[in-house]
């Protein structure tokens, strides 16, 4: 096969298994920022925090990282319903949410990144599991477990969202706050509490990306950075509310990125990102996949 | 935006707006003389870091607490200053005088360009925007080895500039005049049609606009000034610490401070980022110098959101209400 062909072939198929990794890492925020109309600044950073712990209960019990990850998804759910507590109670009631509210979730992103440079130091942290130098070759295309594993823990969390969203009453509960939160109260079912469910919701999918980030890559306290304005742009561009409208666009953007990295040099992958962002809020602000407000 | 709408100000406030130079320029005068008579560099040095807080914050006041658009990337802008700083002074060997002139001039530009991509829509892309604006601008200086890359560019100082005692002292009345013009800057539009409309966007964006306030005109030249003044606090870094790194320059430190100062000192008030500004990077310099840096910076972090919990209107907004 010619290089340059199998060169792009490769790009294309690690950058699918990349945008699985950053389906993770939306998917909780299309739940947040898209549903419930709460920036949460602080989601990658949260994302982040998941990874660190899945490292330090990983290494300590010698247990698979992306297990790990699964497992600690209900203390980040807690975790989520109780700073949700404290927006609804502060902000989102006194109608502060604008300014007030935005400098929260900074505040919490901020408080989340130097606590964990306290905690762990400023240096990379990493937990490889065996699997994690396996690559499966498929012909020219390199197929690495590193990216397969996390990316197939991805879709299914995200497959077990998007039931429990479509399948269960709170599910539709928490689509239908999103839309009227008026209506639900209406019904008999108290809006606050369908939120702080999704919001805990969305901050658990938070834990199990970080699980799935740790054994793509090392992380360090601030390596959140870079996907902020990622998770963002993809949220987006896939429409705000619409869980598969992100992970067209998470695989698309995994894709763009990638090949970007592999022809033009990986610095230059993060200004892809904002790039994106920026084109899409000037050109098409409801998103690739959305629709016209 | 027609007379009949909003009245123009009313004729004292010329002799307010004298009255703060004045005084401003006394306070300034006491300062400096203050500061002479205790006799150490580093009273210099601290001095510095608390006013170029004062002009960020103030800066950030502009756009963020009169529209209350929140700019995440304070950090993004006052590099951008410094690095312009850094390639004047590279190329053409300029001192920090140009340096601050340059800087006001592409942090505006970059201020307008962001505002308008991302202003005709709602309030949260442009925060979103600016803080990733502040991650990539970070990677293109960390790939620019014309500024020294990752590994930062060093600034050969002059000894001394003649009327002064020390470069030191120098670079704090450079500072303290920057000071002195942002907080009269942030002055002025409050009490300007600038600054009744922007008050106007924050409380209702489409009010505004239907009473015929220029709303994208206005959040334009405010996020223009508003970026210009971020740079200008950014410009003499270079020349007041020497050397300057990407991590240094793009430290989200300045970010979060840029929002905590006029926050909890009270935003949409010109004297609450100064109140804020003071009291809190007093507090971190005290802190830094007493216990960990990183530890004073959580501290700084939990002020935030402790103070915008429980004093959505800071500490003037609250004097104000008893």
């Amino acid at each position: 096969m010619d290089p340059t062909v199998s060169l792009l072939l490769n790009g294309i198929v690690s950058g699918l298994l990349l945008g699985g990794l950053y389906a993770a890492a939306a998917s909780g925020l299309a739940v947040s920022f898209g549903m419930l109309d709460i920036v949460n600044i602080a989601h990658p950073a949260l994302m982040v925090a998941g990874g660190f712990a899945v490292i330090l209960i990983g290494t300590a019990l010698g247990l698979d990282p992306l297990l790990v990850a699964v497992l600690q998804a209900p203390v980040f759910y807690l975790l989520g319903t109780g700073i949700y507590r404290a927006y609804n109670h502060f902000f989102e009631r006194r109608g502060d949410e604008a300014l007030q509210g935005l400098a929260f979730f900074f505040g919490v992103m901020f408080i989340i990144e130097v606590g964990l440079v306290m905690l762990f130091g400023p240096e990379q942290r990493f937990l490889d599991p065996d699997y994690a130098f396996v690559t499966w070759r498929l012909g020219e295309i390199d197929v690495p477990l590193r990216m397969l594993a996390p990316a197939l823990l991805a879709m299914a969390a995200i497959g077990a969202l998007w039931l429990f969203l479509t399948r269960s009453f709170t599910g539709l509960a928490i689509a239908a706050v999103a839309q009227d939160p008026e209506a639900l109260r209406l019904m008999a079912v108290d809006p606050v509490r369908i939120k702080r469910m999704a919001f805990g919701i969305s901050v658990a999918l938070a834990a199990v990306a970080g699980g799935a980030l740790v054994v793509v890559q090392p992380i360090d306290p601030s390596s959140h950075h870079v996907f902020i304005g990622r998770v963002f742009a993809i949220c987006i561009m896939g429409g705000m509310a619409s869980l598969s409208g992100a992970v067209m666009a998470a695989f698309l953007f995994g894709v763009v990125e990638n090949v970007t990295a592999t022809f033009y040099g990986p610095s230059w992958s993060p200004a892809v990102a904002f790039g994106w962002l920026l084109l899409v809020l000037a050109v098409r602000p409801q998103g690739l996949f959305g629709r016209a407000a | 935006m027609s007379a009949t709408t909003l009245p123009a100000p009313a004729m004292p406030t010329a002799r307010l707006h004298l009255s703060y130079w004045l005084g401003a320029g006394a306070l300034a005068v006491a300062l400096i003389l203050l500061l002479r008579l205790i006799g150490n560099e580093y009273g210099w040095y601290a001095g510095y870091f608390v006013l170029q807080y004062v002009v960020l914050a103030a800066a950030w006041n502009i756009l963020g607490g009169y529209a209350g658009y929140v700019n995440f990337g304070a950090a993004g802008f006052m590099a951008t200053g410094s690095y312009t700083t850094i390639v004047l002074y590279e190329a053409l060997g300029l001192g920090v005088i140009p340096g601050i002139l340059g800087a006001a001039v592409v942090a505006g530009l970059l201020g307008l360009g962001t505002g308008y991509l991302t202003l005709r829509l709602r309030g949260v892309y442009f925060s979103i925007a600016t803080l990733s604006l502040s991650v990539v601008l970070q990677t293109i200086v960390v790939n620019w080895d014309y500024v020294g890359g990752s590994r930062g560019a060093y600034i050969i100082r002059p000894m001394e500039v003649p009327p002064f005692a020390s470069y030191g002292e120098y670079i704090f009345v450079v500072m303290l005049v920057l000071a002195v013009i942002a907080v009269g800057i942030g002055r002025t539009v409050e009490f300007s049609r600038l600054g009744r409309g922007l008050q106007a966007i924050r409380d209702n964006e489409r009010a505004a606009e239907a009473v015929g306030v220029p709303t994208l005109r206005l959040k334009l030249i405010a996020t223009t000034l508003s970026g210009a003044l971020m740079g200008v606090a950014g410009a003499p870094l270079p020349f007041y610490a020497g050397y300057l790194n990407p991590e240094g320059a793009f430290n989200l430190a300045y970010a979060v401070n840029a929002i905590a100062m006029p926050l909890i000192g009270g935003a949409g008030t010109w004297l609450g980022p100064v109140i804020g500004a003071v009291l809190l990077a007093t507090l971190q310099q005290a802190a830094t110098v007493t216990i960990s840096s990183a530890l004073n910076l959580w501290i700084v972090g939990w002020m935030l959101v402790i103070f915008v919990a429980l004093f959505p209107r800071g500490i003037l907004g609250w004097f104000r209400r008893r």
